[in-house]
């Protein structure tokens, strides 16, 4: 379905993903892994084609396939009519719009009335909170209600595929667990594929059918979260689970490992 | 003290600012630009008008629609060949582009239509009076001020809290990036902003061309006034700026009939002093960002 091959997006004279390769099959959930400054966000940004501002070409090299057509040279509005749906890092509402407001303005690229009203319901059905809440301004609620509607905001556009970027940030323990399920039930409701980008590796191993690892802008595992579990630099460095003591008795803080 | 003649002056003079900071603020309120070429612009069309009814000699309706016609396709191309070839521009330096259209366009109207002034008349006149209550005196110009005021913030108020295009200009406002997320075209909403300030202007410089004389330079000091008004109403919020512009009208006459060579002057004073209580205007909102 969607198809990275080999990208790489810099940043100035800094290169932020060093080639980067990926796939997503129909109906996945795929997840991207990685600690602050991997390149996880840039990646869905260079997918989503928001540095255009930037620069004109972008990403520099590789190819960006969606459903079959590049979308690597398209611009951000038609790759959102294509069916790609983006919850910002950070939820990024309007905040002086109502929330119903900001829902509505999620299907900005559609035009059928009817198609709109019954995502709206299937949107409130999901955030049964959002709907008490239509007529507040969005600024006002509270953080897990503002990435509720972050993603209902993006599944108004209808997508066939929904990024999300960190949507456990700043989120209590039981909240980010509400989150992850409706983000489960969208995918098996709705058949909707999803990529999920995270910091809180236990979490989206658990939810996830294929997950990725990032380090330094490079891809440096790729496997199934059953196999990345039992992972030993995974263990140690993600899930924080300790790992045998070194032979001189102390702990080692710092491991470089190399992938090549 | 003829009170309901002042009042009245007043209240259309400061429409008329209120008009014109709108579209100040319409354009500060999506691109954080502060638009020194505002002025200009709308005297630019306001001489479209001028030479449409003039020269052309075609009847004024015709003349009221090429203006609008001219100001918002003159809005669409400040923007597109002004302001949008700026690679990574600042602020400032966006605001300094904008006091160059001014310039050109200033320089522009000298060399066509010269420096003198012109009679320019619009036939809502400012001689002829009714006084529906003794003492209060208003005139056809004020009368058609007033219309002209309800209809655009009424029409204003429609579009941005009804139509699909108003809100997502109100979103591309408060979050760019987010607004591109969404699939809204941002550019386009930026051209749509500058017109739409443009036409706003122009319509607020016919009133007041025909109320002072017409020259090149004949907005520079209401320009100067609905800023002042703008400011002090918050430079963000619609009925902030409409309101700024009637105080600005209101003291602005009151004053000047009991001084009136300070006049010009009173005004700002006492932005000045409302500014020094509330800095960000009377109106001003903050939305601090939760993480």
């Amino acid at each position: 379905m969607l198809k990275v091959n080999n990208i790489e997006t810099w940043y100035d004279l800094i290169r932020a993903l060093h080639g980067i390769s990926f796939q997503i099959k129909q109906g996945d959930v795929v997840a991207l892994l990685g600690s602050n400054g991997a390149g996880k966000t840039t990646i869905l940004k260079t997918i989503m084609r928001l540095f255009y501002d930037l620069k004109e070409e972008q990403p520099e090299k590789g190819t960006i396939e969606f459903l079959g057509e590049r979308i690597d040279r398209k611009d951000t509005d038609e790759i959102v009519k294509m069916g790609i749906g983006y919850v910002p890092e950070g939820r990024e509402v309007f905040p002086e719009l109502s929330v119903l407001e900001n829902i509505t303005i999620g299907a900005y690229t559609r035009n059928d009335r009817q198609g709109i009203k019954s995502d709206l319901e299937n949107v409130f059905r999901h955030f049964p909170r959002l709907k008490e809440r239509s007529n507040q301004q969005a600024g006002l609620m509270s953080g897990g209600e503002q990435q509720m509607l972050a993603i209902g905001r993006a599944l108004m556009s209808r997508p066939k595929l929904l990024m999300l970027d960190e949507p456990s940030l700043g989120l209590s323990p039981i909240l980010t667990k509400e989150i992850f399920g409706i983000i489960k039930d969208i995918n098996e409701k709705d058949g909707v594929t999803i990529l999920l980008v995270e910091q809180n590796v236990n979490m989206a191993l658990k939810y996830s059918s294929f997950a990725y690892l990032l380090e330094n802008g490079r891809i440096v595992r790729a496997d199934k979260p059953e196999v990345l579990r039992e992972d030993e630099d995974i263990k140690e460095f993600y899930l924080g689970i300790a790992a045998e003591q070194s032979v001189k008795g102390y702990k080692r803080y710092r491991r470089k490992v190399r992938f090549r | 003290m003829p009170f309901g003649q002042l009042l009245i002056d007043g209240l259309a003079m400061g429409a008329c600012y209120g008009l014109f900071g709108l579209a100040v603020v319409i354009i500060y309120k999506t691109s954080d630009v502060i638009n020194f070429a505002a002025g200009e612009m709308a005297m630019f069309s306001t001489f479209v008008a001028f030479h449409v009814l003039n020269i052309f000699g075609y009847p004024f309706w015709m003349a009221f629609i090429a203006a609008l016609a001219f100001a918002a396709l003159l809005g669409v191309l400040v923007d597109y060949f002004f302001l949008r070839p700026a690679k990574n521009p600042t602020l400032l330096g966006l605001i300094v582009i904008t006091i160059g259209a001014q310039m050109l366009l200033a320089g522009l109207a000298s060399w066509k239509w010269g420096a003198e002034q012109k009679q320019f008349s619009i036939p809502v006149s400012y001689s002829v009076t009714y006084e529906p209550i003794t003492g209060f005196i208003i005139s056809q110009w004020a009368l058609a001020v007033f219309i002209t005021a309800i209809v655009i913030v009424s029409f204003m108020f429609v579009f941005f809290k009804y139509t699909k295009m108003g809100t997502a200009m109100r979103a591309t406002q408060q979050n760019k990036h987010a607004a591109k997320i969404m699939g809204i075209k941002t550019d386009r909403v930026f051209a749509f902003a500058w017109g739409f300030s443009s036409v706003i202007g122009a319509t607020t410089a016919l009133l007041l061309s025909a109320k002072t004389i017409l020259d090149p330079g004949f907005m520079m000091e209401p320009f100067l006034r609905a800023f002042a008004a703008a400011v002090l109403g918050g430079l963000m919020s619609i009925p902030g700026v409409l309101l700024g512009g009637f105080i600005m009208g209101l003291i602005e006459n009151f004053f000047g009939y009991v001084w009136p060579s300070w006049k010009p002057i009173t005004a700002f004073v006492v932005i000045v002093l409302v500014l020094c209580v509330r800095p960000s205007g009377l109106f001003a909102k903050h939305y601090v960002k939760k993480v």
